[in-house]
Parts: structure tokens; sequence; C-alpha cells
């Protein structure tokens, strides 16, 4: 049996301490033999638990030559994740236990890290009627979170099925919130420079009325609603006062939305063309304070992978989406740690715990405790370095940060004991003798 | 100048491109319009859209520099058969051409391809964002009005005032005129129904100019011209543009507004909706620069391409 005996490392960002890994799980530092453990010297390191991500597009089935379960993996563990949930929107969609149960078994097969299908919730993502999102729920896939992402679930009585079913099979909906009438044709936010630029703007009401129409909703189902990239003021504080009234409403942010504003698109380059679209100061602003005060529960990337020739043509009409995975958490230190909003155990909570949480994905409630499973990272916060295309892990270098530093390595990585980071680099699967 | 893209430029630049353009015009009383500047040199008209009177004049400005023209339409072409934008534009500087004036309705497309093809760029409209050298012979048409022909070398437009009428929110000429026209020293106002003015014209910081709804307001004022702008409410998606009866009643140019603007130019970018925009009368009076502004196209034409391609101004590659 390989022990691993970490040393130094700065647990949750605290002091230094020990970690022991066994068997796949944490134990106790004073119960292993220190003669024969591997040991990895951690100081100068923080220690997190692995990283969930409760919103992440690995395109497999069908969109495979911009990503697949194995090169999306490899993206999450280099980013450390050591969970993935993976968005619906694929093809075929996932609203069938064949496909579910499919991106299941290509997530285990791959390793690295654990892949856990999201259902959609209306067939074909078409928002015509209900998925069959008991059978989702009691496939092999075990689908606990149901979102058409990409897709609005616009028609309030379909949305409230949802919910309804949703919380018989103590699921939760994701809702991509954005009112499809009032967004016809946008393809950024909607502002004075959409009007300059004259690119058509996506105004912030279509996403807070869709989530104050669905949180009520929630409320009367006695369901819990979460909803995806949060991305302006006035969504937050519909949030908020959901929140306030007792209403089951979780929020995400992706890291895009907490480090860069619409100001980017003057290039024209459509690697910042992004739904919802990036939008003004005051919204980053606001949704920075809301993830500190906890108005927003967790950060999720909306990795959106998309070839090369998605986004090499005219703005309005590139594809949508950034991949996120590999540069998340360097965005969190840089908007949130290094600006004092956060610390470390908050970033814990926000990219690990309460997004598991919100999945239903054991083994992350207690981060880093002796008895939980090995998902550990450790991180570099004072390493900096700039994103380059060729460094990437996954397929798809749609990245809104290449040729910009950030902060942060992610340097090692366990899941569930295995070691998939290791100096920063993918431990390859060892091949059987 | 590399590329333009933009009718954003100085007062200076501005003036004179605007003074080349005089040089050129005078091209219009020779009996052969032929000069050599351009001998040699390939440029292409790349059309994403349809459009016969800018493709036109900018195809008359380049012939009458004597540089070789070839017209290629995105309908028909590689293009409609899914080739990106990118190979389109590669394909196309890798046969050697000097320059390449683009027409897109993808607002941004002329930026991208200028950036991609490393070759002159002259933005002929894109989408809803630009169209510079319309705003350029609009202001040289206006800048003679204003002087009078043999006296505006050299003039810029200060304390002018300028009103553009119509759908501003959808019209890459306003968006244009808006930034070239205070650059030069005029007064801007903006006016449309509430729902076809944009933001930025709205709040009024980002463009700098003034928006108003009432063009009776407006009429007040006694502008020195008038710009109305094309209308296609049918384009407007139904629902948000004002009906054509409404539009008349509110910022429609009919006889009866005409009969209150006794000194203001009445001006308009072509094709004319008579009778939507304006009335005939107003269309057809002397205070109308619509001819004006057609010729005035050609010799800005020919100056952005001069300025761009001739090898005295470092056009050569």
């Amino acid at each position: 049996m390989t022990v691993t005996l970490l040393t130094g490392a700065r647990i949750l960002g605290g002091e230094p301490g020990e970690l022991a890994i066994a068997d796949g799980l944490l134990v106790d530092p004073a119960t292993i033999d220190r003669d024969t453990a591997e040991l990895v010297d951690a100081s100068g390191l923080v220690a997190l638990p692995g990283l969930v991500d409760l919103h992440t597009h690995l395109r497999q089935p069908g969109g495979e030559q911009a990503e697949t379960i194995a090169t999306g993996v490899r993206a999450a563990a280099a980013g450390g994740y050591t969970c993935v949930f993976a968005m619906a929107n694929t093809t075929p969609v996932a609203d069938t236990p064949a496909v579910v149960e499919q991106v299941h078994r290509l997530g285990v097969e791959a390793e690295l890290a654990t892949v856990r299908p999201i259902g959609a919730v209306t067939v074909g993502l078409a928002g015509e009627r209900l998925a069959d999102m008991g059978m989702l729920a009691g496939s092999a896939a075990r689908v606990t979170v149901f979102s058409d992402d990409g897709h609005c679930v616009a028609d309030a009585e379909l949305m409230r099925r949802a919910l309804e079913h949703a919380a018989s099979l103590d699921a939760v909906i994701a809702q991509h919130a954005q009112d499809p009438a009032l967004t016809r044709g946008s393809v950024m936010h909607e502002s004075p420079l959409a009007a300059e630029l004259g690119l058509t703007g996506w105004p912030s009401a279509a996403e807070a009325a869709i989530v104050a129409r669905d949180a009520m909703l929630a409320e009367a189902a006695g369901a819990r609603l979460h909803v995806c990239h949060v991305s302006t003021l006035e969504t937050v504080e519909v949030v908020r006062a959901a929140k306030a009234r007792g209403i089951a409403i979780t929020a995400e942010v992706t890291p895009h939305h907490l480090l860069l504003t619409e100001e980017l698109v003057r290039s024209y380059d459509a690697r910042y063309k992004v739904n919802p679209p990036l939008r003004a100061e005051r919204d980053v602003r606001a949704l920075r304070e809301a993830l500190a005060d906890g108005t927003i529960d967790i950060v999720a990337t909306d990795h959106a992978p998309h070839a090369p020739e998605a986004k090499q043509t005219a703005f309005a009409d590139a594809a949508f989406g950034m991949v996120g995975l590999e540069t998340a958490l360097g965005a969190v230190q840089q908007s949130m740690v290094e600006t004092g909003l956060l610390d470390w155990a908050g970033v814990a909570r926000v990219m690990s715990t309460t997004p598991a949480a919100i999945g239903r994905e054991p083994g992350y409630e207690a981060p880093l405790a002796i008895g939980s499973p090995a998902h550990v990272v450790l991180v570099d916060p004072a390493a900096r370095g700039t994103i380059e295309a060729s460094r990437l892990k996954g397929r798809s270098a749609n990245s809104p940060f290449l040729g910009v530093e950030l902060p942060g390595r992610v340097l090692h990585v366990w899941h569930a004991g295995r070691r998939t980071v290791t100096d920063a680099e993918i431990t390859e699967k060892q091949v059987q003798a | 100048m590399k590329h333009l893209l933009t009718a954003a430029m100085d007062r200076d630049e501005a003036v004179a491109l605007l003074d080349l353009a005089e040089d050129m015009h005078q091209i219009q009383d020779r009996e052969l319009k032929k000069l050599p500047a351009l001998r040699g040199r390939t440029v292409v008209n790349l059309f994403f859209e349809d459009s016969t009177r800018t493709r036109s004049s900018f195809e008359i400005a380049g012939k009458w520099l004597s540089a070789d023209v070839i017209n290629v339409s995105g309908k028909g072409s590689s293009a409609s058969k899914g080739e990106s934008l990118r190979d389109t534009g590669l394909t196309i500087a890798a046969m050697g051409v000097d320059g390449v004036v683009v027409r897109s309705g993808a607002s941004g497309a002329p930026a991208l391809l200028a950036d991609w093809i490393g070759r002159p760029v002259v933005n002929a409209g894109d989408g809803t964002h630009e169209h510079p050298t319309q705003a350029l012979l609009d202001a040289f048409a206006l800048r003679r009005r204003i002087h009078g022909p043999d006296a505006a070398r050299g003039k810029a437009l200060d304390g002018v005032r300028v009103a553009i009428v119509g759908d501003i929110a959808h019209s890459r000429v306003a968006r244009s005129n808006a930034l070239l026209l205070p650059a030069l020293g005029a007064e801007v106002t903006l006016v449309g129904p509430p729902s076809l003015l944009p933001l930025a014209a709205a709040d009024g910081t980002r463009l700098g100019v003034r928006a108003e709804t009432s063009l009776d307001t407006v009429i007040a004022e006694q502008p020195d011209a008038l710009m109305l702008l094309r209308v296609q409410l049918e384009r407007q998606a139904g629902k948000v543009a004002p009906s054509a009866a409404e539009y008349i009643t509110g910022w429609s140019l009919t006889d009866e507004r005409l009969a209150r603007l006794p000194q203001t130019r009445i001006m308009h970018p072509g094709p004319m909706n008579r009778g939507l925009e304006l009335s005939s009368r107003a269309a057809d009076s002397d205070a109308s620069t619509v001819l004006e502004q057609v010729t005035a196209g050609v010799s800005v034409r020919m100056a952005v391409l001069y300025s761009l391609l001739a090898s005295d101004q470092g056009g050569s590659r």
C-alpha cells in the first residue's frame, strides 16, 4: 500500500501542517509509517480540497473536434478539479439513460476526475416537453442536476413541472436564465459600447426577470433552483431577495465574469464572445461582492471548448463560449483572494464544498478532513504565469486569458488518492504490466 | 493611414483627406477621366452584402485612378459555401491584390480582415457599425455647400449644426457621421423614434452627440443641415418600429416641415424612399444635396484609395 505524506502545506491557507493519503483516503499522519511513505514537500503551497465544477461542457458525444471526455478531464485535472458536471447539450442530447450512461462510462475510463452527467430538462433541449427525469436520475449515471444550459427553459409551465419533478428526485434544476424574446440576435452586453460597435445587445433584465420568475416557481414547488452563470448586478439583487425570502435558490458565477468586462469586445475578437456576455465594471464589482457575502454560492467555469473555425469569424457569426477549467483558480485568486474578498477556506467553499453539495456529490462535505476521500490540490499561490495556448491540456484553446498573466499554479492533484497531476503535468495512467 | 476602418479621425487628418478629395474632384470637369496614380495596382471590392451604389462608386474611383478593380460578391462565391471570413480574406490576399474594399453584414468584419490579411482594407459598410466613406462624402458635400465649392479647401465645419434623422439604432451612416462631423467642429443631433435611438445616443456620452426624439423641436432650432436616413421599417422585426403612418407623422420631412426650414440643406445617403423619409419636393428642392453627395462619393473614394495605395503615400507594400 502506497502512503503519501504531504508536509508543510498551508491547509486551506491556514497554518502549515501535514496531510497523509492512504487507500484513497486522508488518514491521520500520526498513524503512518514515515519511513516507507512517499514524501511530498509542500512548503509554501496551499492545500485545497479537489475542486468541483458544476458547469462544464465536455462536448462528447457529438463535438469531439472541440473536446472529448478524455481531453476534458485532463484540462480539469490540470486546473485542480477532481469532479466535473458535464452539461447536457451534446449531440445527441443527454436526455436518455443511454447517453448519460455513456458519458458516465467514458468518465470512469478517463480516470483523472469524476464525471457526473447533467440531464436535459426538456427533450432535445427544445423546450417543448420534459425529458424522462426520473429515468435519468435512476440510471447508472445517477443524474442529480438537470439543465437545458445553452437554452433557457423559457416556458413557465414547463419550468414549473420540471421543478416539481426535481423536488421529488432531490435533484436541482440549473437554469440558463435568458429571456429569448429580449435577446433575439444578441451577441454582447447591451450598453453604450454595443451601440457604438454596432453589435446587438443582451439586456440585463433578460436574465434578472427569468430568475425572479423561477424563484417564485421554485418556492411554490418546494424545489431547489440553481442559477447558472449570474452575470449582472440586477440578478444578484434578485437572488439576494429570494434568499432572504427563504427560497431554496443557489447561484454560480464564472471566473471570466469575475475578471473581465465588455471592453474586450472592442477588438471584435470572438474569443470574448460568451453567453451570458461579459458585462460592465459595475457588474463585475457586484458579482465579486455577492460571491464574498454568499449571495452567489459557487464559482463554476462554463468551460465551453470550440474548434478554431467556430471563433475565427465575424463576431456576430462566431460561437459563444470560452474554455475555463485551467484558468479558473488563477482567475479566482486574482479577483477574490488578492483583493481580500475571500480567503483560501472561502475558495474551498465556493469551488469545492458547496458545488458538491448542490450536485449531491458525496465525499466533499469535510474538506481535507481525516477520513474523507483524498481529493487534494496543492497550489503555489506565489507563482505567476502567462497563459499560453500550447500549454493548455484540453483540446481547444479559446481562452480569453491567452497572453495574460494570472497568479497561482496548480502543482499537484490527487483524485481519490490517485495522483493526477505532478509538478503541473498530468500523471499518465500506469500501464498494467 | 494603413486602413480606413472607421470615421473616427482627428480634425487635421479629416481636413487633409477632404482636401485630397477636392483635388480628385477636379477630374469631374475633364474629358479624359483617368489618372495614372494606381496603375499596376489591384483592388478587390469584396462585397458580402448586396450594394450597387457603393460598389459602383468604389469601382469608378479605382478605375479613374487606373487601378485594376475586381468585384467579388459574397453571394455565389466560396463564402456562401461555408468558407470562413478568414479563409476568404487570406485567399484573396494570396492572389497578390494590393487593397481590399469590404462590405459586410457583420459589424467588425473589416477590422478582423485588416488584422488577418496584412493589406490595406477599406470599410465600405459593416453591419450596423460604420460606413466611413459615406461620412467623408457627406462632410465633403456639406463643406462645399457651406463655404462654396471654390472656398472649401482647408476648411472644417466649425459650428455647423447637423441633425441626423431616422433609424439611428441600425444605421452605420449615423454612427460614422456622429464620429466624423464633431471632429470637424460640427454639432450633431441624432433624431428618431425612441425604439430606434441606441443607448449611446440616448446617454450622449460615448459618441459625444445629442439625442432628441422630436423632429419638430429640432426643426425649431433651424439646423444648418438635415440628414434623412433610409428607413426600412419592414426590417425592424415588426414589433419595435413605428408604422409608416406614425413615422411620417413624427419624423418625415414633409412639405409642411420643409416650409419651416428655409435655410437648411437637405441631405440623404440614398436610396431614398420618397414619401417616407422625405417628400419629393424636399428631395428635389434647391436645398437638396443628394446628387452632389453621390458625385462626392467618387472623389472621396479616390482620395481614400490614393492615400492607402499610392506609392508616394507610403502605400506600397
